[in-house]
Formats: structure tokens, C-alpha cells, sequence
């Protein structure tokens, strides 16, 4: 079977809130020319087309019908369409590139959460029957989750702190980042609670955005860009939707997905964490010890388009292949509410 | 590209309510909530589930074990919410909380009234505060309180409930589900629907096919780029195809039968859905030139509603082979 390349990523500014319509057009339109100008693809080059969004973002049924006026999808194209964060829409991609069916394929993603009430949206990914009709908003949520860790004694608020102030510290270098800038950690500290026991910084912030990759085969990719990055391995699990009978300090999706790939010598891990207690438990799931540099883009904590987020977090991690900066990289992505589906990708430079 | 103003944007409020139907599992577990009772379930590790999953959570066998639990427990973790959203269990300040119940293995999620943060901690005894009224529904637990307090406070009404005979057990639940966004219209939309507020009627022609859209599009569906250069077109065209309708139907404004068209400006390439009146439906035709009839000028607003129709225009009809491609 051909092994599959990243060969391109784009990304719209990570923002508060755009003017744009909620089907992402406005954003998705710069950012693919932006991809076909760098791999000199154009639109009927593309074997394939996938999309990550969701209609409840949106507040419309079918939305993303809308958003395929952005690829220009007249001859007929061949295109699907993930209610997940795109990062999946790359895993249905991926298999068929490597089926042989197609040798390229464009991924996209984006989310206009300004449009609605983010927080309360979330509640509708839940359980229909004892779960969303409580509303439990996805802060709540979170803040159940970093208690327990909390008193079990696996982090501390001063340990939250540090992840948001790195986050924050290492996305002054990426210009799509929505949050960036040096934080005092003592001072982090000092503000009040939104979720007790989650403050502000602990939270990634409601975020607008899109993001676009381009997959080939490998060897198509290499007429593509200098230094394909090469996904050698793609895995993803999902946990109970039954929260109250997952271990909420343990992701175990992770485990399983990262026991079927090879870790070694990753350099670094660009992690899709909406919360800092989450990049905690992703960290010990995936076994990263200290020589492994964590989100250098400052990772969701700084901009967290929903539905492009986990994308744009494998197309950081090639990214840094591309331009010579990483040999093997890994990136994660996650969708649904506290860390309940996980997926992992391995890439490497060949 | 014209002057940019804003994009219009307005309220969008959607709602329905989520009907489903429960199986013999979560049937019998909110029908033990309608009788004030708790039932879990016992999965294959020997663990006692509450809520009961359908399908055991390791080997992903059906469950049917039923176990009867306590309305009382401790809690096992807790978030405050300091500012209750919609349709969330109380609307004064209260926790999440995950609760175990006496008897199960696992936790319920749901409410705590505790008054202020200072009152909730992790292993704390709460108890079940039933709703005044039970229905079959998870919200026949209005929330718990902490064991000692006192449950003086009426708690709110009760979620809607499918119609079923007296006896019978709840076999359907429903979720009343609002949603309210800013729905926001594209630069091209927005500029077009300004227009139609001074009656005129504005496309929009794709810089790389010349093709001219009305609505405008925020990208060409063919290329993939904005819609650009402004194009004002005339209130007249033709049928490009329609349907006489003839089957009333809830909302309807106009007495079956009448004609629903595709208009087909002079000058654009996309035709949009109209009506044609002002003669007798069978009359209407493919390639039937029509012109628009304007509501009262005070009556306008940024709608094409602003059309209350297209009419004939007694002109020959458009040859078949001038609009065929439009179809
Ligand atoms: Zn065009």
C-alpha cells in the first residue's frame, strides 16, 4: 500500500470572532489558495475532498453543503464530510490514498463558535438521554475532570499555571495563534475562578477558524514540497460515553492508540488540549518525558477553532518536518467532550 | 469590489423537541425515576452502573441485570457553576456534581443546590431531590441537595412527555432542544440584500468564468473565488421550469393551485425560485417571459419578499436553446 505525505497546511487566523458566515467560506477561500500556491497543485488536481464541522456550530442543517462552494466543486468532485474535527476527515483521506484510489486528497476544517453559545452547544454531543438534557456545559465539565485529578494529588493550580504560561509564551512565535504573550504564573493564580477549579487561562478560548492540508502518496508529494512529511502511523480509539464510569484522569483511548505506534524518538508532540490539565493527562498517556517539546505552537490553549483545531495540530507537527526543524514529530487531536475520542498521527521526514 | 460595510447580521432561534424512544434498559431506569425509585445495572466485571448503560462498557454485551440502588450518596467530584445556562437544572448558582450512589460503582452527573462554593466538597453525603412531579425523564431527579438541608423550594415543571395509556410504561422521552446563534450573511449576500431594500436588484459576476450569480455567492461554485465585480440586473427574465402546486400544506400562503418558477433574470446565469401569477397556472410555460410585481415601496425591507410575484409580460417566449444550459 503507498505510505501517505502532509505536502501542504494553511490555516486561518485563530480569532474571537469573524464577520464571516457560519458555512466558512471566507476563511477557507484564502487559506486554500494559500495550499495550492505552495505545492502548485490546482483544485482538478485533487483526488479527493474531506471536511470536518459540525451543524450544531452552525445552527443549520447540512451547513457544510455551503462551505464546498470554497473548493469549487463544479466538474463534480469526489468529497465527504466528517461531523468531527477534521483531523478524522484526514483519517478518511488517508485510507484512501492508501487503497490506491486517489494519490492526493485535500482535508478541511473550520467553525464559526462565536455564532452560538459555544459552551452550551457542546452539551449536544452528550448522552440524549441522561446527560444532554441536563445541559452540562463543556467548562463544567472539564472542571469535574481536573478535581479529580487535583485531589488525587496527579497536578496542582500552580501546575496548570505553568502550561498556560507556556502556551502562551511559545505561540508569540506563531502568528495564526489568538492568545500569546508572557504570563506571570504567581499572577495566573490570583484570578478568580470561571469553573471552579478551572480559571480563565485553564480554558482555551472560544475560537473562530479553518484550516486545510494537503495528503499524497510519498512519492507523489515529493514533486510537491522539498521535505514531505510522512505519516507513518495513524491511530485513534474512543472511551465510554458514559462519564461517569470512565476514569477521568486517565485517557484511556490515548494508551491504546499510542501502544500501536512507534513513539520513538519523537522530538516533538503537537497535543489538541482545549484545557491545561488535559495536556497533563495526554502527556502521561502518551509516555513524553521531558526531552519532548510539548505544542511549540502554543497548541489549542492559545486558538481552538473547533473542527480545526486537531487538524491544524497535524499540519503544525508536519509543519516543522517541512521546514527542516523535526525528523519525527507526533500530533493528537481530540473531539467530543473531555478527551472521549483520541487520534494520533507519527510523522517523519524520509 | 464595491465599498465594504459590515455584513448584515440578524438573531437565528431554532428549537425542536427531541422525541426518542428508550429499549428496555433506559425505559426501565426512568420509569423507576417516575416511581421515585433508582435502578442500576450490573455489568460483567461485577461493577453496578448508574445511569445503567445499554451495552457493558468492556465487552460490549447487552445488560440486563437490574440492581436497585439508594437516592442518597457522596460525591465524587465537583465543578461550581457560578452562572447557570438554559435548560440547565437550576437556574440559581449551584455544582456539578458526579455522584455515587449507595450501591453503585459508578457516578451520576448532575446537580447539587449548595448555595456557594463554600458548602461543596468532594465526599460529601447529598440526597435525591425528586421533582414535584414525575414523568419518566432524568429530570425527575431535580438535583440533590446535601443530606441535612431542607427541601422547601418548589422545583420547576416538568420536561414535556409523549402521550401513553394510564399504566403504561414510559416508552418514549422527550428533550425540548433552543439554540440561538447570530447568523451572519456573506459581503456578497449582505450587499445584495441591501439592494433589494432600495428595489434593485444586484449580481455578482465571477472574476475567472464571467458567470454572473444572483443571489451573489460568497465563492463561485465552479472556481472557487469570490464573486467580485457588481452587475445590476433588470426586474425581467423568464420561466426556466416550474411546478403547479396543488397540495395544501401547513404555513401555506396562497390558495392551491399556483405556480412556483424558476425566474432566470435577463443577464444571469442562476436562476432563483419565485411565483408566478397573474394568469392561470396552466398557461404558464418554459421560457414564459415574466417581470417582477413590486410590493408598496413602504413595505420594503433587504428581502426579495419585496417581489410578491413575477407576472407575464404577453412578449414572445425565449427559444428553448437560448436557456436549455440553464437548466
Ligand atoms: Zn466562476
Amino acid at each position: 500500500m503507498p505510505e501517505v505525505a502532509v505536502a501542504g497546511f494553511a490555516q486561518a487566523p485563530n480569532v474571537r470572532e469573524t464577520a464571516g458566515t457560519t458555512n466558512g467560506v471566507e476563511m477557507l477561500v484564502p487559506i486554500l489558495a494559500e495550499v495550492f500556491a505552495a505545492t502548485g497543485l490546482s483544485k482538478q488536481d485533487i483526488g479527493f475532498w474531506c471536511s470536518g464541522s459540525s451543524d450544531y456550530l452552525a445552527g443549520r442543517a447540512f451547513s457544510f453543503i455551503a462551505a464546498v462552494d470554497a473548493i469549487g466543486a463544479f466538474p463534480p468532485i469526489h468529497e465527504s464530510h466528517v461531523e468531527m474535527d477534521a483531523a478524522w476527515a484526514l483519517y478518511e483521506a488517508w485510507l484512501k490514498i492508501r487503497t490506491g484510489e486517489v494519490d492526493t486528497a485535500l482535508v478541511y476544517g473550520f467553525g464559526k463558535a462565536s455564532a452560538g453559545q459555544l459552551r452550551r452547544v457542546l452539551a449536544l454531543q452528550l448522552d440524549p438521554y441522561v446527560l444532554a438534557p441536563l445541559w452540562p456545559d463543556s467548562l463544567s465539565l472539564a472542571g469535574l475532570q481536573a478535581r479529580l485529578g487535583l485531589e488525587a494529588g496527579l497536578w496542582s493550580e500552580k501546575d496548570l499555571a505553568e502550561v498556560a504560561a507556556r502556551a502562551r509564551a511559545d505561540a508569540t512565535d506563531n502568528p495564526a495563534a489568538q492568545l500569546s504573550g508572557r504570563v506571570d504564573v504567581a499572577e495566573l493564580l490570583d484570578t478568580p475562578y470561571v469553573a471552579d477549579p478551572l480559571r480563565t487561562h485553564d480554558i482555551a478560548p472560544v475560537t473562530d477558524g479553518a484550516a486545510v492540508l494537503v495528503l499524497a502518496s510519498a512519492e507523489r508529494a515529493r514533486d510537491l514540497v522539498d521535505r514531505p512529511a510522512i505519516l507513518t502511523g495513524v491511530e485513534h480509539r474512543v472511551d465510554s460515553p458514559v462519564l461517569g464510569a470512565r476514569d477521568l484522569t486517565r485517557s484511556p483511548s490515548t494508551e491504546a492508540a499510542a501502544r500501536a505506534l512507534d513513539l520513538d524518538g519523537v522530538e516533538l508532540a503537537e497535543l489538541h488540549a482545549p484545557f491545561t490539565h488535559q495536556e497533563l493527562i495526554l502527556r502521561r498517556a502518551l509516555g513524553l518525558n521531558g526531552d519532548v517539546r510539548i505544542s511549540p505552537s502554543g497548541g489549542a490553549l492559545t486558538g481552538n477553532p473547533m473542527f480545526s483545531a486537531g487538524l491544524a495540530r497535524i499540519g503544525e507537527a508536519a509543519a516543522r518536518i517541512h521546514r527542516g526543524e523535526a525528523g519525527k514529530t507526533l500530533a493528537h487531536a481530540t473531539s467530543g467532550p473531555v478527551l472521549q475520542q483520541n487520534l494520533l498521527a507519527v510523522l517523519e521526514a524520509r | 469590489m464595491p465599498v465594504s460595510e459590515a455584513p448584515l447580521s440578524a438573531p437565528l432561534n431554532v428549537g425542536f423537541d427531541y422525541t426518542r424512544s428508550t429499549g428496555p434498559v433506559l425505559g426501565r431506569f426512568v420509569e423507576a425515576l417516575r416511581e421515585r425509585r433508582i435502578e442500576g445495572v450490573r455489568g460483567s466485571d461485577g461493577r453496578v452502573h448508574v445511569p445503567p448503560p445499554e451495552y457493558d462498557p468492556a465487552t460490549a454485551e447487552p445488560l440486563t441485570e437490574f440492581v436497585p440502588v439508594a437516592a442518597e450518596g457522596e460525591v465524587v467530584s465537583w465543578s461550581w457553576c457560578a452562572a447557570p445556562l438554559d435548560g440547565q437544572p437550576l437556574s440559581r448558582p449551584f455544582a456539578w456534581v458526579l455522584v455515587k450512589l449507595d450501591g453503585a460503582d459508578t457516578s451520576l452527573l448532575h446537580a447539587l443546590d449548595a448555595g456557594s462554593p463554600e458548602n461543596v466538597h468532594t465526599g460529601q453525603r447529598v440526597r435525591v431531590r425528586w421533582a414535584d412531579e414525575t414523568v419518566g425523564h432524568i429530570r425527575d431527579i431535580a438535583y440533590f441537595l446535601p443530606v441535612d438541608a431542607a427541601d422547601t423550594t418548589p422545583t420547576e415543571d416538568p420536561p414535556p412527555v409523549a402521550k401513553r395509556e394510564e399504566g403504561a410504561p414510559v416508552s418514549v422521552i422527550i428533550t425540548p432542544v433552543h439554540l440561538r446563534y447570530q447568523h451572519s450573511a456573506s459581503p456578497e449576500e449582505s450587499r445584495y440584500l441591501r439592494g433589494l431594500a432600495e428595489g434593485r436588484l444586484l449580481g455578482q459576476r465571477c472574476p475567472a468564468c464571467g458567470k454572473v450569480y444572483i443571489p451573489p455567492r460568497g465563492a463561485c461554485p465552479v472556481d472557487g473565488v469570490p464573486t467580485t465585480d457588481e452587475v445590476e440586473l433588470p426586474d425581467t427574465g423568464i420561466v426556466t421550469t416550474f411546478c403547479i402546486v396543488n397540495v395544501p400544506f401547513l404555513g401555506q400562503r396562497l390558495k392551491p393551485p399556483y405556480v412556483a418558477a424558476y425566474i432566470l433574470l435577463d443577464g444571469a446565469d442562476i436562476a432563483f425560485l419565485h411565483l408566478v401569477l397573474g394568469c392561470a397556472a396552466e398557461e404558464v410555460r418554459m421560457g414564459m417571459r415574466v417581470r417582477a410585481a413590486w410590493k408598496p415601496r413602504e413595505e420594503w425591507w433587504t428581502s426579495l419578499e419585496n417581489i410578491s410575484h413575477f407576472e407575464p409580460t404577453g412578449e414572445p417566449d425565449a427559444a428553448y436553446e437560448t436557456f436549455a444550459h440553464h437548466l
